[in-house]
């Protein structure tokens, strides 16, 4: 009766342990490959070695992809909270006409794959490119054209816009009208109130938002590697890509350590921050795969 | 002098009436850089699909030597052969995805993991939220190693080799098979999400009397649980659905497109900005796109109508008191 028992309780632990076990073994592969010489399966042969982290953390390319990468995620963070955050003030706290059908502009947007619109906007940043200096000529990022990176943060920030909007609305609903209104009587501007009392009061949904789109910015593959030309020097992402893509043998001991380097700060946020990426990902998640 | 004069008054009456205006407008000041983006990079390129789709624009004629051939791109599609397998393959795949993974899947862990001690229900889901935060390139590496051939292979060494059976890459053995697991794996996690926070939810009093009362687990997910999930359920399969319809990342960075898996947003996709031989072919690649547009434009407009954001967008109150 016991063991009976015993076993129908672990039921659901098997199922659950068989299912998710790609994953597990996917993690496992690529931590324990950047360690060792080579693998036969999951077994470790020839030996444990640092090469592979040594060779990539000698390899000027790679220093050269974390910095344009950390542009990338930051100028996302950055821009999406400043953007987003002032868009969804008056939306939330205003009364205007047209106020309705942005929302609702916003919102379709929200759910429209706006990855389907990638070649127009191919068109549109070579448009941009040919705008002098902020097109193609501004130091770190290049430019807000194509093949910059510049024009790469601004499309990403455009992709996650709507979404930013959305959930910034909601943060700003959700602050009590008494001390916005108690401002406004004391003479208080509406973007002083806006700086000064409201953003101080959503600082955990601007945290949310900002951790979120600085993960989306540093892994982000799909446009950098549409607009930007030479996918070596463009980001992490596509750098990987190219190390793994097998147009040549591939060498998997460096291919997991980049993917591993890659990996380490987006595993640091979704160990510490869970509770607030959760939020984001059950309020506004786009629909991914 | 005299006109200058009557400049000057007129400029300062106007500098007074902006001030008197000033404050209505200021949601104007707040909603512009906003605005620019979204014009620039939605309602523009929208237009400039539907019109690229009526144009022969190809690497060919560049990009300022094409014509308008008005809708001959959308006859040649409908001639070619390849038409009608990648639609067919794009509706397998989403169906089976969908059913599969994001909704099925995604169903049986939440109801699991909501029916096993806490931790560690929370540690499973975590665990599958872990695919949805992993770059794609890594994620699809991580495929690709699964599936190598030996020495790397991971299925091949501990499952196909100990059995005798034929051990080859198993990615351009069972294509399909692999990008609905590989899509079902960052898919499941949203249905994940939403059915559990919606099971959570229900009631602890409902929850405990229907076990007091005699109901055996499987009875309480039948009638109890189930019946709530009616709304979660519609809203993760139609969301998912549009999705699934017109993403292609992942099919992208694991075949590329090859072995017959080149669905109908990966087709635009490689046409017009990813061909190998480096001959775009611009006018095509929108015409694909351009339904896939109008599909995306018509769902999320229904979504908008059908799950009742008007709710969402009530007036403010501080304006309006």
């Amino acid at each position: 009766m016991k063991i009976k028992d015993y076993s129908i309780k672990s039921l659901p632990y098997i199922f659950l342990i068989i299912i998710s076990s790609p994953i597990f073994i996917g993690y496992l592969w690529v931590f324990l490959r950047t360690f060792t010489r080579s693998m036969y399966g999951m077994r470790p042969t020839g030996g444990f070695t640092l090469n592979n982290w040594a060779l990539i953390l000698k390899d000027p390319i790679l220093w050269n992809l974390v910095g344009n990468t950390f542009i990338l995620a930051l100028g996302l963070t950055i821009g999406i909270l400043l953007i987003s955050s002032a868009a969804a003030y008056p939306l939330s706290r205003m009364a205007f006409r047209g106020r309705k059908i942005y929302l609702s502009l916003s919102l379709i947007l929200h759910a429209f794959p706006s990855v389907t619109l990638l070649i127009a906007i191919f068109f549109v940043l070579r448009w941009i490119s040919a705008i002098p200096i902020f097109g193609r000529g501004l130091p770190l990022i290049g430019g807000f054209g194509y093949n910059t990176l510049g024009g790469v943060l601004l499309v990403s920030i455009a992709f996650m816009l709507p979404l930013g909007i959305w959930l910034m609305k909601g943060f700003f609903d959700n602050i009590s009208w008494d001390i916005e209104r108690a401002a406004l009587i004391d003479g208080c501007s509406r973007f002083r109130t806006w700086r000064q009392i409201l953003l101080p009061q959503i600082r955990p949904g601007l945290a949310a938002l900002g951790i979120f789109a600085f993960m989306h910015g540093w892994s982000s593959f799909i446009i950098p590697y549409t607009f930007m030309v030479d996918a070596r020097t463009a980001v992490m992402s596509t750098y990987l890509n190219l190390l793994t893509s097998g147009d040549r043998p591939i060498d998997y001991g460096v291919a997991s350590a980049v993917a591993l380097f890659q990996l380490l700060p987006i595993l640091f946020f979704y160990l510490f921050t869970q509770k607030y990426l959760l939020k984001i990902f059950s309020g506004g998640m786009k629909g991914g795969s | 002098m005299r006109k200058a004069k009557k400049n000057n008054v007129v400029s300062t009456q106007e500098t007074l009436s902006l001030t008197r205006i000033r404050p209505k407008i200021t949601w104007f000041w707040f909603l512009l850089p906003s605005s620019i983006i979204m014009v620039v990079f939605f309602f523009i390129p929208v237009i400039l699909t539907l019109l690229i789709s009526g144009t022969n624009m190809s690497t060919t004629t560049g990009l300022t030597g094409y014509q308008w051939v008005g809708f001959a791109n959308y006859k040649n599609l409908l001639n070619y052969p390849d038409t009608f397998r990648k639609l067919w393959l794009t509706i397998r795949y989403v169906f089976l995805t969908l059913v599969l993974f994001n909704i099925g899947l995604a169903l049986l862990i939440s109801l699991i993991t909501t029916h096993i001690p806490k931790k560690a229900g929370a540690f499973f889901r975590a665990i599958w939220l872990l695919p949805r935060i992993t770059p794609v390139v890594i994620y699809t590496f991580m495929w690709q190693i699964l599936a190598a051939a030996p020495p790397h292979g991971i299925i091949n060494t501990l499952i196909f080799e100990p059995l005798g059976l034929s051990t080859t890459n198993l990615i351009p053995q069972y294509p399909f098979f692999f990008i609905v697991v590989v899509n079902g794996f960052i898919g499941t996690s949203f249905g994940m999400i939403i059915f559990t926070s919606a099971i959570e939810s229900i009631r602890k009093d409902i929850m405990v009397s229907s076990l007091v009362d005699g109901a055996s687990t499987l009875q309480r997910i039948r009638y109890i649980i189930l019946p709530q999930l009616r709304w979660p359920l519609l809203f993760a399969t139609t969301y998912q659905t549009l999705s699934l319809l017109t993403s292609y990342e992942q099919i992208l960075v694991l075949t590329g497109g090859n072995f017959g898996t080149e669905v109908w947003a990966l087709w635009a996709f490689n046409l017009a900005l990813n061909n190998y031989y480096g001959n775009f072919q611009y006018g095509i690649g929108s015409t694909i796109a351009t339904m896939l547009v109008l599909i995306g434009l018509i769902l999320s407009t229904v979504y908008m109508r059908f799950f009742k954001f008007d709710e969402l967008v009530q007036e403010p109150k501080i304006d309006v008191l």
